[in-house]
Order: C-alpha cells, then structure tokens, then sequence
C-alpha cells in the first residue's frame, strides 16, 4: 500500500492507467489488511501476535505486532484510503491534474502505508520513523495545489504544528527509554507513577496535536479545508485517529495512573467537543466546518477515554468498558461519516467549483441522490437515532450515568457532568448540520454557480454509498460489532477489573427493535400521507412568503444568519468579527454586513506570538554563518560540554 | 399487557385534548367563552381531510418533516411511565434514545423549514436549534438527579423515584428540576414567555414560523405531535411534582390524567398572566432552567 502510488510514475503524467494501477494496488493492499483484520475480529486468528527482528539501526529493532487494540484502528486505515483512491480517480483525473497527480498518488500511498505501520510498530524508534512518514506524506498529498497562497500557508501551519507534536514525542520516548531502559513498546507495570505522570504529560501533548485536541487543534481547519477532498476525508477519518491510538497505546503501556490523568482528557475532550462544534457553526467554508466538527468527534472521543483512564483508576471496569468501547466505535464511525461528508463536499465542490456554502443552495433538485448521501451522514454526525452515531453516544452516556451512582463526594461524581457537554455538543451539531444541509441541498439555488450542480459519476458516488451503508448497518444493528472492541477493552484494561461479558449485557437488542420501530412508523406514516395525497389532491405552488409579492433567492435565510443566533450565544468563546456599514439618513445607501468566525487560538494567539517572536529572534542569526565546518565546530563544543556534564554526573 | 394498551391508548386520544384545555383556560382569564374544549380534535380531523399545496422549492425533507416528528415523538412517548404503571418500552439507557428522538425530530422540522427557502421558517428553524442548545443540557441535569436519586438508567424507575423513594434529603434538589423541566416544557412546546402561538407577526414566532408552509394533513401531523410532545413533556415534570402534592399514593391511571389536564391549566394561566419575553432575552430563561437543574445535581452530590 505504502509505495502503491511510486509505480504511478511509471506512467506518463496524463495517463489514467497509471492512475488505475495505483488505486488497484491500494485495494489490493487493503484486501490483504482487511481481511487480516477481520480474521482477527472473528476469533480465526489468534491475537497477539507479533514480529521481532534485529535491523541495521542503531537502538532499534524491527519489531511489529498486532493486537486486539491495534486491529480496531487498523480497519479504518484499511477501508477509507482504498475507498478514496477510486474516488480520487474521478475527482483528480491524471488528465486535468498532470502536474500533480502522481504526486499525490505516491502521497497519497505512502500516508496510507505509514498510517498502518504506525498501528503495528512495537518500537518506540520505528514507531517515530512511521509517525514522521506519516506526517510528511500527509503534507504533501494536502499541499499538492502549492501554487495557492491560502495552501501553502495550510501546509506550513501544519508542518509547524505536527513538528511541535513530534517534538513532545521525541521527549516522551527518550523518557520512556530512560524509564524502562529500552525502546521497546512493551507494557511497564512497575513503573513507578511519579515516573509515568510526566510522560502521560508529554505522550498527551505530543499525540493531542495529531489528534486534533481544542488547544492544540490550529492547524487542522487549514490544512484540511485546503486539501484535496479525499485527502481530507483520509485525514480527518483516519488519521487524527492516529494521535487517538497513541494516546491510547501509551496510556496502555503506562502503569495504572492518578484519577487526574482521566479528568484532564474529560476536560480537553469537553472543550474540544463544544469549541469545536461551535466554531463550526460560524464558517461558510464547507470544508473548514466539516474539519471543526472533526476536532468536536475526536473531543468526543477524548471523553469517552477519559471516563476510561478515570475508570481505570478507581477500579471500575463498567466505566472502562463502556467509555473505551464508546471511544473505539466512535472512531470508527466518525471514519464512516466524517469519510462520507468529506466526499460528498468533495463532489460539491468538484461540480460547482466553490467551497463557499452562500452561495449554494437547491442542489437537491439537481442531485438527489448526494443530498440523500449527505442527510445520512448528517443526521448520523448529530448522533441521532437510527444511525451509529447514537450508538457510540449511548455508550458514552451509559458510561457517564454510571458515574453518577457512585457513593460519597469528590471528584468522581463529577466526572458524569461530561453527559451535559455531550448533550450541548448533540444541540449544536443538530444546529450545525441542519444550517448546512439547508443552506447548500435545500431552498432556492442562490447564484449562477448551482446550475453547473449535477450528480457525481459512479466512481465517486459508490464509495459514498458504501460509507452511508456503514453509517445504516452499525446504527441498526450494533450488537454485530462490539465483540473486537470488548476484545479491545478486555487487553486495555487491567485483569480482573473488566470482566467478560459486560458488553453482551448491554440492550443492544432492545436498541436494534426500537430503531428499526421507529422506521417502521415513518414507513407506516409516509404510505398513508402518500395515499391520502393521491385521494385528496396535491398542488404545487409557489413559498408562502407572508404576502409579499417579489420574493427572490436572496432573501432566504443565509447560513451565516442561521448560525448567528448561536455564535451570538457563544460569542465569548468565538469572537466573532462583524464589519457593517452604518446607515444614515432617511434614505439610506446600500450597505453591507459581513460576519466572520476566525480561529480563535490561531489568529489571536499564536500567530501574534509568532510574529512577536520574529522580532527578536533574528539576533540569533549570527550564529548560522552558511559555512560547514563552523557547525562541525558547534557539535564538537556540545559534545565536549556533554562530556563534561556526564562525567559530572557519574561522580 | 393491559397496562400497555392503556398507555397507548392515552397516548393517542389524550394529546389534543391539552391545547383544547390551555385554549379554554386562556379565554376564561380573558372573560370570554372560548372555543370548545374539544377544538383542537376537530382541526385535526379537518386537516387530515384536506388536499395539501407543496412549494415548488421543496423535495421529500418538507414531508419527512412531519413524518419523522410524529414517529419520533410516538415512540418517545411510549418510554415515558403514565402514573405508576411501567411504560410499554423500557430498557437500560432508553433515556438517551428518548432526548435523542426529540433531536431527530428537531433536525427534520427543522430541515423541512429551510426546504421551503423562505426567510421566516429560517429565521424559526434558528432559534429553534439555538434554544435547543441550552434546553437540552438542562434536560439532561434533571437526568442526572433522578438517575443518582433513583440509581438507576432507565426513564421508568427513574421517573418513579421521587414518589417511591421520597425523603427530606431529595426534596430540595427536586423543587429545583422540577422548575428547571417546567421551563424546558414551555421552551419545547413553544408556549409563552419563549413563543407565543397565536401572535399576528410571523416575525415573532419559532414554531409556527417554521411550519408556514405545511397545509393539510401535513399541518394536521404537526398539530397532532405538538401536542403528543406537551403530554409525553408534561408527563416527564409530573412525575417530579407528585410527591409533592397531597395523596401521592391514589395517583394512579384516572387521577393521572386528572393532573395532566391540571397542568394544561397551569400553562394556560401563566401565558394569560405573562407577555412573550423579547426573543434576546430567551436564552437568559434557559440558562436559568439550566442553572436550576445544575444546582439541583449539586446540592444531591454535595
């Protein structure tokens, strides 16, 4: 999979067949993973297993496993990139691109290939070498339009922030290195807790870059609005989940830590889940809202990892089970329809050229079928009933409400108050995603840009079929996936705290017969209104606009006035900017409004202290003189003072 | 089993039967007759007669509208216990499926709403989602208090609770949600001060404002659930008030429905004696309710 998209070049630039072979070679690739993966899931193939060799690196071996907990986060990897290669074979034709579409080919392999090593690797120097591969072909399959200002810009920020995150991981595995005494990714029971809090630290810093976590999440809206639209549905689906895995594989591998290492997630997640969906509801970009609300799916991750950590720690494998099972199914679902709706834009975009939803609007009419794609994925993104989202919520919420029982004060009751995050994050994605279905599929088209709006060919429209069966089939019915996530649960927690068969317990069943009722009755009502129409009489007419004779498209309720009544409620945490010309006079001129929603943390924080430190720092530039050996002489001055300090130390 | 057809049979012949005792109240304040208490049953046959007028903006979300609403609110309705008996559907976690009903059926309202393009059902179906947002949470604290009250995570012995299992120590926290699930009931079932059904200005309203459009039998469903919702709602702060009142012990199927009418007339007086709150000022009422169900849960887990 990895260098499927190197034998792209084999092929002259325009060439769609090289383009073939490599979506081809990806699939072929992922069949092998998936069915890999699925073996395991059924039993047939026992896990652990794993793989050790000595390597030619220094301090490193070349050592790969798979286990229950890394074969829940291998399946999106083997299912969202392969998708999106038949996708991008539309969406990116090698005929239109020929300056760039093997490059984003071999990218686009090469991230997909790094993203499963990562999972696998049992090494802390090989797991750093996949996290970097990774990383890198991340940004250059996001910046392949690097003739763009705006994407340069993207993929400079993220370059910046994915280093900063490697940075802490560097740390982290140089401690652990030093804590355990060798690179190997083997679980330390007997590390001491003083020990392992400041890793916990830095493995959460370092991976909650990756991931996507509220402070840390700057870079993500650029880059994923800039890239192309398969990229970020790999990007947003699979690989922030990439910094959800290292957040879990550490915390595994760690000894059983404080209760305030769960807290600290609860609250990183809650402020990531309610910042990010609120952020959302204020762009009109449609790719920038789609990667704000990944930033909310992954807070909700995060809590359901909390309630986990915290569980862990005060003995309660109920809340182990089901906040790591809620998180792990949310991984996958947000995979599922986050990798929908990123197509889905994708599509939009491709027909329509723009990614500005105001501009949209009654492309229902023109493509029905993506409209019905998109209202799947958005009503399974809300977490509502029938569809998986809820699934994953509801363990969340059941994990949540059991904390509530527990005896006595303290911190543990508290840690139920998440269910009221989560619930505010379900009434802003309701908001979120009804504002954007609205505004782009429903109503009347607002500019001339709708009428280029016709429906995707069959490449790009199978993979999202197929997402959208995903999203139908785990919303209905969930019983038939937990038993890997149990199985994950089961190795994550400790022995004896999490006892088989708390899953199986669950109503699953009851869940299944209430959603497939629900059906029903709308199937049930729809007939009869359908009958009653066709006794009764329907007419068609023109939008009761409350007598007012010359109603026109523009004067729809916009997105941006849709989401302005909750911006207005989060102001405080949004700021949002607002210029309008004032009016004078009893005649007043034209005049204009215009609301945006910037990032908070990123054009108000640090990109100042950026430009702050661009002040000062120049005086260090004396010291980078161009000339070779003057650095030769740098690193012969740090190894003596190295030397020194060391045979200090020794004495 | 009979218990189950009882509840089924409250659920679908009851609901009008509020808006018709609210009406009835209203214009007694106002020393007039008043339609009769049946009224709103007779709109609803009259609708569901009707041929209906579809914009020509609109696809198949403006009927999956009411559609959805009416199936969601039915099935959350059937989760709800009506005075001591079990409801017909009942399951560890059914409270989260029952919120998230609600969320269903708001997103298709709402969805519909924007399916006709026209600028008043936006400007409705926005502060209905907006106002969500803080009626949702509040919600799910008065959850919180009876789960920890009841220990269990199950609608029916959680509502049951508060009578069973009544002391001093719970008195304090339930006075507080139960404040807290009467505004969040005026919210949702968009009675003043939060909307005022009957204004002129399609301009001031949320919930009528997003249903402009519907005609028919399509407006004789939203009629129809609107109602369903206030009894399932109505239902759910009951509960909470029972213990509270004298004879708590009687409270059983008849009587039950005595209290439901009871609180129809509750409602009907406070809109007689208040105004609609302006429409910035909403959130302020909401965030109240949410600080009374937070305090509620904080005085219990002290």
């Amino acid at each position: 999979m990895g260098v499927s998209g190197v034998t792209g070049y084999l092929f002259p630039s325009r060439s769609a067949i090289g383009q073939r072979v490599v979506a081809v070679l990806m699939t072929c690739g992922s069949a092998v993973g998936l069915s890999g993966c699925l073996l395991s899931f059924t039993g047939r193939w026992a896990l652990p297993c794993a793989l050790d060799h000595a390597w030619s690196l220094p301090g490193c071996r070349f050592a790969v496993g798979l286990d229950a907990l890394s074969a829940v986060f291998l399946l999106p990897v083997f299912v969202l990139p392969a998708l999106g290669a038949w996708y991008g074979l539309a969406y990116w034709r090698a005929a239109s691109h020929p300056a760039n579409a093997r490059r984003l080919g071999a990218a686009y392999g090469a991230l997909a290939g790094a993203m499963a090593l990562v999972v696998i690797a049992r090494d802390g120097v090989l797991f750093l070498i996949a996290w970097e591969a990774m990383a890198l072909a991340a940004y250059f399959a996001a910046t392949v339009e690097d003739d763009s200002k705006e994407v340069r810009r993207a993929g400079w920020i993220y370059l910046v922030a994915t280093h900063a995150g490697t940075l802490c991981l560097l740390a982290f595995f140089a401690g652990w290195r030093h804590a355990t005494g060798s690179f190997m990714l083997e679980a330390a029971p007997g590390m001491p807790v003083a020990t392992a809090a400041p890793l916990f630290v830095l493995a959460l810093c370092g991976f909650g870059f990756k991931a996507g976590l509220m402070p840390a999440h700057v870079w993500l809206p650029g880059a994923h609005a800039n890239a192309p639209s398969h990229v970020s549905a790999v990007m947003s689906g699979v690989m922030l989940k990439m910094g959800i895995y290292g957040i879990v594989r550490a915390v595994a591998l760690l000894p059983v830590g404080d209760v305030w290492w769960g807290g600290a997630l609860l609250v990183i997640g809650a402020i990531s889940c309610v910042g990010g969906i609120a952020f959302a509801i204020g762009q009109r970009d449609i790719k920038r809202l789609l990667a704000y609300s990944s930033i909310e799916n992954v807070g909700i991750i995060a809590l359901g990892l909390g309630l986990a950590l915290t569980g862990r720690a005060a003995d309660r494998g109920d809340w182990v089970v089901l906040g790591l099972c809620g998180a792990l199914l949310h991984v996958w679902n947000h995979g599922l329809f986050k990798g929908l709706l990123f197509l889905n834009a994708g599509a939009l975009i491709h027909a329509t050229g723009t990614r500005d939803m105001e501009v949209m609007g009654g492309l229902a009419k023109r493509a029905p079928r993506m409209m019905m794609l998109f209202a799947v994925g958005a009503v399974a993104i809300c977490a509502l009933p029938p569809f998986n989202g809820f699934v994953s919520e509801w363990l969340l919420y059941a994990g949540f409400f059991c904390a509530v029982g527990v005896k006595g004060a303290g911190e543990l009751p508290a840690v139920s108050l998440a269910a009221v995050a989560l619930a505010m994050t379900g009434a802003l994605a309701v908001a979120c995603f009804v504002n954007m279905l609205g505004r782009v599929y429903l109503g009347a088209p607002r500019s001339e840009t709708c009428r280029h709006m016709h429906e995707p060919e069959a490449l790009m429209l199978w993979p999202m079929v197929l997402l959208a069966g995903g999203c139908v089939g785990v919303g209905f019915f969930p019983a038939a996936v937990m038993m890997p996530l149990e199985a994950a649960a089961a190795q994550w927690g400790r022995a004896g705290v999490v006892l088989p068969g708390m899953v199986r317990a669950l109503p699953f069943g009851r869940l299944s017969t209430a959603c497939c009722a629900l059906a029903a009755l709308a199937a049930a009502l729809a007939f009869l209104l359908n009958r009653t129409g066709r006794a009764c009489g329907v007419r068609v007419g023109p939008t009761w606009d409350c007598g007012y004779a010359r109603t026109t498209a523009r004067m729809q309720y916009s997105a941006s006035s849709f989401g302005d009544s909750v911006v207005g409620l989060a102001s405080f945490l949004l700021w949002p900017r607002r210029c309008r010309t004032a009016l004078r006079g009893l005649f007043p001129r034209a005049s204009s409004f215009k609301g945006l929603v910037p990032d908070t943390i990123l054009d108000r924080l640090v990109l100042p202290a950026f430009r702050a430190s661009d002040r000062f720092l120049p005086r260090l530039r004396v010291m980078q003189q161009g000339r070779t050996h003057v650095y030769v002489f740098y690193i012969l001055v740090i190894m003596i003072v190295l030397l020194l300090w060391g045979g200090a130390g020794s004495h | 089993m009979l218990d189950n057809l009882i509840h089924i049979a409250v659920l679908l012949l009851v609901p009008p039967l509020l808006p018709g005792v609210i009406a009835k109240t209203k214009a007694w304040f106002a020393g007039r007759d008043g339609p009769p208490l049946f009224q709103p049953y007779y709109d609803i046959a009259k609708c569901l007669r009707r041929g209906w007028v579809v914009s020509e903006t609109t696809t198949w979300i403006f009927l999956a509208g009411p559609v959805v609403t009416l199936a969601a609110t039915l099935l959350a309705g059937l989760m709800v216990p009506l005075g001591r008996a079990h409801a017909p559907i009942a399951f560890t976690g059914d409270l989260v499926l029952f919120a998230y009903l609600f969320g269903l059926a708001r997103f298709f309202t709402t969805s519909a709403a924007l399916d006709t393009g026209s600028a008043f059902e936006g400007m409705g179906a926005a502060r209905e989602v907006t106002f969500a947002c803080l009626s949702e949470p509040a919600l799910f604290f008065a959850f919180l208090v009876l789960a920890k009250i009841s220990g269990a995570f199950s609608l029916t012995p959680m509502l049951h609770a508060p009578t069973v299992a009544f002391s001093a120590g719970i008195a304090a926290p339930l006075i507080l949600i139960l404040i807290g699930l009467f505004i969040v009931l005026l919210a949702e079932t968009c009675r003043i001060p939060v909307d005022d059904p009957n204004t002129h200005l399609e301009l001031t309203m949320i919930h009528e404002a997003m249903v402009l459009d519907h005609s028919g039998p399509l407006f004789g469903i939203i009629l129809y659930a609107a109602a369903m919702k206030m009894l399932v709602l109505g239902t759910l702060v009951l509960q909470v008030l029972v213990p509270f009142l004298p004879g708590r012990d009687v409270l059983r199927g008849p009587l039950f429905l005595v209290l439901l009418v009871a609180l129809a007339v509750l409602i009907g007086g406070v809109e007689s004696v208040m105004a609609r709150l302006k429409m910035r000022h909403v959130p302020y009422l909401l965030v109240g309710a949410l600080l009374f169900c937070g305090f509620g849960f904080i005085l219990l887990i002290r």
